[in-house]
């Protein structure tokens, strides 16, 4: 088919940070492109660029042959360029109607607006109510006002920056049905995904990124994942090595029919959620962000939460009450999901923002801090935890997002912690640094610590723990074993409530 | 009581009216987006302005006209400051405030105690003539009407026009509306202006209108006031009118008060405005809706990456 959009010598720097440099990318009518790369390869910088988002320093972008510029969103929506963004670019307080009307030009939520919209919904069957305020939909509802928002301008290309990353299982499988239909039409669509398995499974054609370089061009059909992988990290992925055989032991964590209060307007209120965490044992909870992850985590670490009823114990101890400083005396580490601002202070340096959790339960220095246990410590956990840093003590807004993770991990690990408790080990973090994070938790089941991880990457539930839970609007269901569950069992537990409304597509 | 009731509803209006027109200009600012704690500030150079002209062209109408000029000037200042220099709202917003003062204290020091005469109040034709409301409602000054233009005015561009969705989004979520190719910043600007103007003619409402004089610091915060009737209306237009009225009934009330029976110091009365104010937005913090009503952007500096 027809070659629609032609990218060419794409150079965008970020002061002296090399984001893309000249990149050449081809998109045919029909096709569903993936971009891959691992996180800081260039890819949204490439499609902030190919939205109109951001302009480049150098290179031109081709449409039906004809050199364009643009300046603006608005622009790149004038010439058919469509865009569904990673982080949702909706208006919460607003109704889905509203959040469709605004990039439409001269629309308004009314009735003429409401129809078109609906006819636009049946036709690539996306079920939305269209009156309810944004916030409170889930994820996928959310996504499916991005994907219908897009559509109503009928996108000669669309581009969908990680649409999967927040999705269940049965959730992606709609979308793709709906990109398929799109792509039949005619539309050219650019997935970005980090989701090997699914690019295979969706897309024609692919282009891998690496440090804002094209270095692959390939058809990921014909490909294996772990080809793919192979040439977003370029030197061979690393696997994961499970940890020698060992018993568990007494439960560190024990938290007894918890009920918290929702945390915000927007939150979800935690009912008689128990679970238990033994020595020597990784524990997931999986499910779909907002469904509570939070408020349990800010129960947990004892950082906020109004527990109204239940008791939480931490090696034997009840801390229900506590404060988190009690807890990491009573033995726990937690790394929350916030690394800047809640697990580090950003324009601090690393050795100092060991202070944070290292002040409750360790000798940093009497009247004064000793800076020069804190310089030790924090170059000891650089080495151990292979930190890239860009100077022997940065500040820590100046690491990247999975090296900073890194040091946070490693600052709590050192601690010998009985039990930590971690709140999206791996979000935004590239493959490298995700890989060397979990193989630190695994380690440290190994050598008998508890681990309790949160996330919302069922893949990474799956290959970590030894048992998963699913949480889902502020329920936490039974603990089961990792070996007697699907991948389709978790992902029908994290969304029951969706399928029913999604019956009819 | 009944032959003093026309007269007292009356009065109610006229103290309701510049808050009322202050408050309607900054909650518009607000929906963009911006906390703009100036309002106090652009009031007062408003009536100062205001009055001046009035007194230099001897039209009351080109002053009322000149003092929303002055306000809006004022906020073109701080718009091009919190807007696109990205400074922090706040302290922008206060400094405002101090430079209104000391601005209004310069521009009207020539005419303090000059008396004014009152514009001509517009009478509606037939309306007037009901018994007892009549006059009260439907005889008024000419910014009184207004206002109820501007109430359904707002209210109607905000919530069913195509400029109101927009001003509403940057608001409620700037990062989101940059990222759909909105024009966050100018939005934000000409609201900016809007709330300038509002709080300028309020102003000048006061000197002209209200008090027909001009003395320093005669808004006597009255802006801020404004200010928490924003928050008390939590977004919607229909509970800034109750507000303002309601405030306007307290000032008047307590006026009657000080002259009447009532056996309580007169600066207990006097206090009486600001103290609901106070209470008013505890009630509101009290009641547990965190945030809610606020845009959701609100208060924060925007800068677009390019």
């Amino acid at each position: 088919m027809g070659e629609l959009v032609r990218l060419s010598g794409i150079t965008k720097y970020f002061g002296a940070l090399m984001a893309n440099s000249s990149i050449d990318l081809k998109l045919h009518a029909g096709e569903i492109h993936a971009l891959l790369g691992e996180n800081g390869a260039g890819k949204s910088t490439l499609v902030k660029i190919l939205y109109g988002l951001l302009s480049p320093d150098s290179g031109e972008i081709r449409i039906n042959g004809e050199v364009v510029t643009l300046s603006s969103p608005r622009e790149a929506r004038a010439r058919g360029i469509g865009m569904v963004f990673q982080h949702f670019s909706l208006f919460e307080d607003f109704t889905a109607l509203e959040n469709i009307a605004i990039p439409l030009e001269g629309a308004v939520a009314d009735k003429a607006l409401r129809e078109k919209v609906r006819a636009k919904a049946e036709h690539f069957g996306l079920a939305i109510d269209l009156d309810r305020p944004v916030y409170t939909l889930s994820a996928g509802e959310r996504q499916r006002i991005e994907i219908l928002r897009a559509l109503m301008q009928d996108p000669k290309l669309l581009i969908l920056d990680e649409p999967t990353s927040v999705l269940t299982p049965s959730e992606s499988e709609a979308l793709f049905k709906t990109l398929d239909k799109l792509a039949a039409e005619g539309a050219s669509l650019l997935f970005i995904s980090h989701k090997l398995e699914e690019v295979r499974r969706l897309c024609t054609a692919a282009t891998v990124l690496r440090a804002g370089r094209v270095v692959a061009e390939a058809d990921p059909r014909a490909v294996s994942a772990r080809e793919l992988a192979g040439l977003m990290v370029g030197d061979g992925v690393i696997d994961l090595r499970a940890a020698a055989a060992h018993s568990y032991g007494e439960a560190v964590l024990e938290c007894t029919k918890l009920t918290v209060e929702a945390e915000s307007i927007h939150g979800v209120r935690l009912s008689e959620a128990s679970i238990s965490v033994r020595a020597g044992e990784i524990v997931a909870i999986a499910g779909v962000a907002g469904n509570g992850q939070s408020e349990l985590y800010a129960a947990i670490s004892g950082e906020g939460g109004t527990v109204t009823s239940g008791t939480i114990r931490i090696a034997g101890r009840d801390v229900t009450a506590a404060d988190i400083n009690a807890r990491r005396r009573a033995g726990a580490a937690f790394v929350p999901e916030a690394r800047l601002g809640q697990a580090t202070l950003p324009q601090t340096a690393l050795s100092d923002n060991i202070v944070l959790s290292w002040h409750a339960t360790e000798k940093i220095g009497g009247l004064f801090i000793d800076k020069g246990r804190l310089m030790d410590v924090a170059g000891d956990i650089i080495q151990r935890f292979d930190v890239r840093v860009p100077s022997p003590d940065p500040l820590a807004a100046q690491l990247s997002g999975g090296n900073l993770q890194k040091y946070i991990v490693g600052r709590e690990v050192k601690r010998n912690p009985k039990l930590i408790v971690i709140d999206q080990p791996s979000w935004g973090v590239d493959a490298r640094a995700a890989t060397h994070i979990r193989q630190t938790l695994i380690d440290l089941a190994g050598q008998g610590t508890a681990v309790l991880v949160i996330t919302q990457d069922l893949d990474e539930a799956l290959m970590l723990a030894d048992f998963i839970v699913v949480m889902r609007e502020g329920e936490l269901s039974p603990a089961q074993r990792v070996h007697d569950v699907t991948r389709e069992a978790i992902g029908m537990m994290m969304t029951h409530r969706e399928h029913g409304e999604g019956a009819h597509i | 009581m009944i032959d003093t009731l026309p007269l007292i509803i009356a009065t109610v209006m006229t103290a309701a009216t510049p808050l009322l027109i202050a408050a309607l200009g900054e909650h518009v600012v607000e929906r963009a987006g911006i906390l703009n704690l100036g309002v106090e500030g652009m009031m007062i150079v408003g009536a100062a302005t205001g009055f001046a002209v009035a007194v230099l062209t001897d039209s009351s109408v080109v002053g009322l006209l000149a003092g929303a000029l002055a306000g809006m000037a004022l906020s073109a200042l701080f718009g091009v400051m919190v807007v696109f220099f990205a400074t922090n709202q706040v302290a922008t917003g206060l400094a405002l405030t101090i430079l209104g003062l000391g601005l209004a204290g310069l521009i009207g020091q020539d005419f303090v105690g000059q008396p004014r005469a009152a514009i001509p109040p517009i009478e509606i034709p037939v309306l007037k003539d009901i018994p007892l409301l009549g006059k009260a409602i439907f005889t008024g000054d000419v910014v009184f009407f207004l206002s109820l233009i501007l109430i359904v005015l707002v209210a109607f561009v905000l919530n069913r026009t195509r400029i109101g969705l927009l001003l509403r989004s940057v608001g409620e979520n700037h990062v989101s509306a940059h990222a759909l190719g909105l024009p966050v910043r100018k939005l934000r600007f000409w609201a900016i202006l809007f709330g300038g103007l509002m709080a300028g003619l309020a102003g000048a409402y006061l000197s002209l209108i209200y008090t027909r004089f001009w003395s320093p610091g005669m808004s006597a915060g009255r802006g801020w006031i404004a200010l928490a009737l924003v928050v008390f209306a939590a977004g919607h237009v229909w509970r800034l009118v109750l507000g303002s009225y309601l405030f306007g009934g307290i000032t008047v009330a307590q006026l009657h008060a000080q002259a009447g029976a009532i056996a309580l110091p007169s600066q207990l009365l006097s206090a009486l405005p600001y103290l609901m104010t106070i209470a008013a937005l505890l009630v509101l913090s009290l009641s547990g809706r965190k945030g809610a009503g606020a845009a959701g952007s609100l208060g924060q500096p925007f800068v677009p990456e390019r």
